[in-house]
This record gives C-alpha cells, structure tokens and sequence, in this order.
C-alpha cells in the first residue's frame, strides 16, 4: 500500500478530485497548506510600500491506494493539475505500513 | 396666521438640526470601521471600543462644560430644556429680515448638533494613534480633548463670546464653514503631537531606515466605514446652514449637499490618478482616504464654489493626501490610517482655498486662523499627553504590541473562531 501525497493549486482541486472518481478513487483527505517551492513568494502593494508574501496558498490532497493503483493515481494527478505554469506543485509517494477501518477493524488492503 | 408659520418655522429648522446631527452621530460609525479595517485582526476589539467608548466621552464631556466653554451657557446644559414661547414669538417678530432671517431653533437641538462636531474630532486621533497606545491614556485625553482644548478653539470661531476674548472670526475675516479646521485639522493636530510622543508601531521601520507596509485587516470594512462617512457628512455640512425655512436657505442646503458629495467623488479620483501614477496600482486604501480628503477639503465652505468647482477642491485635495501620506511616512510619522493626512494637510488647503470662492475672506485671513487653531490645538495637547505620559505612560509594551493590543487591553479577541482549540 501506498501514501500518495499531492502538493496542488487550490483552484485545480475540484478538477484533480473528479479525475479521481473517475479511476475509481472514492476517499481523499484535503487540506489547505502553505509553502513555496521554485515559484518562491509574490510581492504585494500596500499604501506604496511593497511587502513579499514568503509562503504561497496550496492544497494538499492525501489519497491511500493499494500498489497496483499507484501508477494510474499519479498518472491522473499529473494530468489533472497540471497548467504548465510554474507553482503546479509536486507528487509525494511514500510506503504505507498498515491501514485500519475503525468501524469494522478491517485491515491491509480491505480498510482502503 | 403669521404666528402659526412661526411655529412651523421653528419646527423645521429644529427638526433639520437633529436629523442632520443623527447623521453626523453615524459618521463615529463610519470612522469606528474605516479605523478597525485598516488596522491588524489582532487590534480589532481595541479600536472599536476605542471609538464607541470616545463618543460617549466626548457626549459627556460636552455635557458638563465643553458647551459652556464654546457657547457659553451653564455647566452641565442646566436650563437647556427651558423654552419661553411667548419670548420666542417675539424674537421671530423683532428678526431684521423678518421670515427669511436668521435661524431660531430649540437649544436643545444646537447641543445635539455641536455634540457629535466634538465627537468627530476625536475620532480623528484614534486612528492615528492605532495599535500601540494605550486605551486608558486615550481615554483620559479624550476627556480633555472634548471637555477643554476643542470647545476653547470652537469658541474663538463658532462661540458667541470667544475664550478670553479672541474672536478670530472677527479678526481676520476667517470662515469655516462647518470645520476644515476647527473639527478636522484640529483633530489632526491633537493626533500628530501623540504620534510625535508615541513613535511607530514596532516593525514599520526596518533596521535600515526601510518603510515596511503593515496591510490592514479589512478592506470590505473600510470601505463601508468610508461610504459611512460620506453619507454622514450631509449632515455635517448641510446642518451647518443651520437653517431650512426659507427659499434662500433651503436652496443652499442643496448646494451645500451637492457640492459636498461632489467634493468627495472629486478626492476619490484625484487620489486614485494619483496613487496609479505613482505604484502602477490602483491603490484601495488611498482612494478611500482620497474621498474622504476631498470632504475634509470642502467643509470650510460648501455654500459658495460652483459644482465644478467643488469637484475640483475635492480632486486637487485627493491628489494632495497621497504626497502628504507618503511624505509622513517617510519622516517617520506612522498613522496607520492616515488620519493627520486626510483631516490635517487637506483642512489646511481647505482653509486656504476658502478665499477663490467665498467673498470678503483673504489668504493670509485664512491662514492665520488656521496657524492659530494648529498652534493651540497642537501645544495644548502635546502638555496634555506629555503629562499623561509621566504618569502612567502612553505605549503598551512591546511583548502586547506583539501579541495585540486586543487581548492586552481588552482580554478579548475579535475573531475567536480562528484560535480556538
């Protein structure tokens, strides 16, 4: 099993989250983060003065899939998010250990 | 029949003078969210009670003694209530001009109407002194502010008798209409000598001299709080005809709101040319504060400039108000709302430009009634916050700088929503 992690633009999640449902992944956790990569911050004006905004506004999107679905889950990321401007984000995939279902106990690959 | 239009009469012009004072009262509703938008979320709760809390001192002060300095009378309003009719009826029969003469009102209604001038001017200082002074120090200021420094410059201008004889109406041909310089820059020059002694709020300046923007929370209240303002200064200026009841008078009560909102949307333009020209952007915060310079800027004489005319005081003020925030900035006088700007540099041009339209004032009238009113504005209250100072001090510390002065001051924040677990 594995922890797929999705650094994207907040206004990409709707589209990213029905590329999704549409391979058939039904559960995701989102969260709005913030940070910068290569695109760093931006300035802003205010009465003049310019002022630099360090970390940027992203969403994260956490999806645990079983191996065999890894490929295609990042595969329709990588499509879905993508607007070929720099500040897309990044894909993280990390080993996922165990998985319980806290309703049923069920466990592994069943609980996903 | 003469004495049942006498009564009308009477009516009307007491009614004009306490809608247009409502509206003037509102205008603390204006400046309590133009100052809580333009400041940080942590600062919120402190500048609204601020503002409220300043109305009802100012309210009270006025009540006890600051109408008595500015108009004579007795100290707590005492024998305001009392009307004579039969010696009213008299004094309508014996007017010069007979119907069309001055204005005779309730006195209780000239009260109202002054009170809400003082309020006005002490809101002026609270946006300047924003997000670092100390809430009691203000308030104690406050008393004074509204109880002795304003009412004493009031009555050398507006007052029957002036405080210690000064009359500087009289003396210098000086006019001000409804206060450029006796409400708004006598309210900026009070907030300039507390900025003087407060300093800037930590992190304005950088290390190296570098001016560093401190965005304000609330753009969406700011600009209500503008729109409120605006709407507010109908009243201020309209009132200020002090009479409705006749065709003459009723008519420059129109002109009067005509050229006051045009003046506005004259400021509004200028400051927003202005501000693209100089940052490539259209700058919010200045245009706010440029609508609101070209109020300040046609309030010493609303009645007499044509529509154009007006618009173009309005639009040279607006222009005027952005050189003046920048350059404060730059020698270090940080007003988080630009306060001194909007109220201090554009009611000194008002003043100065009262002469281009309104017959029998001259230039150097006008100035020295305004140097006048911003020297003792200025150094009574530099005595006053300096005393204030040694006793209990003016700034917070630097740790509920840092953390606010919401929950330093008033043990509550804002938005609680965000913080809680």
């Amino acid at each position: 099993m594995k922890l797929v992690t999705a650094i994207i633009k907040p206004f990409k999640l709707d589209v990213v989250r029905e590329a999704l449902s549409e391979i058939g992944i039904n559960g995701m956790t989102v969260t709005e983060v913030k940070g910068f990569g290569r695109q760093k911050g931006h300035s802003e004006l205010y009465r003049g003065a310019e002022y630099v905004v360090d970390f940027l506004p992203k969403t994260k999107v956490e999806i645990a899939v079983s191996d065999a679905e890894v490929d295609k889950v990042v595969e329709a990321i990588t499509k879905a998010a993508n607007s070929g401007k720099i500040g897309d984000g990044k894909i993280f995939v990390s080993g996922l250990e165990q998985v319980v279902r806290i309703r049923t106990g069920d466990t592994g690959d069943q609980a996903l | 029949m003469e004495e049942n239009i006498f009564h009308l009469q009477y009516a009307m012009d007491t009614f004009y003078f306490l809608v247009c004072g409502a509206l003037v009262m509102w205008m603390a509703a204006g400046f309590a969210m133009l100052e809580s938008g333009l400041v940080r979320s942590k600062n919120t709760t402190e500048i609204l009670t601020k503002n409220i809390t300043l109305y009802a001192t100012a309210c009270i002060m006025y009540m006890v003694c600051g109408y008595a300095f500015m108009y004579g009378g007795n100290f707590f309003l005492s024998g305001i209530a009392d009307v004579d009719v039969a010696a009213t009826m008299t004094s309508f029969a014996e007017r010069e001009d007979g119907f069309t003469g001055g204005s005779i009102y309730s006195g209780a209604s000239d009260f109202f109407f002054q009170v809400v001038f003082v309020a006005t001017a002490m809101s002026i200082v609270s946006g300047a002194v924003a997000e670092r002074m100390k809430l009691f120090a203000f308030l104690l200021f406050a008393v004074v502010m509204t109880g002795f420094i304003y009412p004493v410059e009031g009555s050398w201008t507006w007052g029957a008798e002036g405080f210690m004889g000064l009359n500087i109406d009289d003396k210098f041909g000086f006019k001000d209409f409804a206060g450029s310089g006796i409400v708004h820059m006598a309210g900026a020059a009070a907030a300039l000598s507390g900025v003087l002694l407060l300093g800037a709020r930590k992190g304005k300046y950088g290390p190296n001299g570098e001016i560093n923007a401190i965005p304000g929370a609330n753009l969406p209240m700011a600009t209500l709080g503008t729109f409120i303002l605006w709407m507010g200064w109908f009243g201020f200026n309209g009132g200020s005809v002090l009479k409705l009841g006749d065709i003459a008078n009723a008519n420059t009560v129109a002109v009067v709101f005509l050229n006051t909102n045009a003046a506005a949307a004259g400021g509004l333009i200028g400051s927003m040319i202005v501000a693209r020209l100089l940052f490539k952007k259209f700058d919010l915060t200045m245009i706010l504060n440029g609508a609101l310079a070209g109020l300040v800027a046609i309030t010493a004489s609303p009645d007499t400039p044509s529509a154009l005319g007006a618009t173009l005081i309005g639009l040279a003020a607006g222009a005027l108000v952005v050189f003046s925030i920048l350059g404060l900035e730059k020698v270090r006088i940080d007003d988080p709302v630009g306060a001194i700007s909007v109220h201090g540099a554009a009611g000194l041009f008002g003043l100065l430009v009262v002469p281009l339209t309104a017959e029998g004032t001259t230039f150097l009238g006008q100035l020295a009634g305004g140097a006048i009113i911003f020297t003792w504005v200025f150094g009574a209250s530099l005595i006053v916050w300096l005393i204030i100072k040694v006793i209990i001090g003016l700034r917070v510390s630097e740790e509920d700088e840092f953390q606010g002065v919401d929950i330093a001051e008033c043990g509550m924040e804002a938005y609680p929503e965000f913080t809680r677990k």
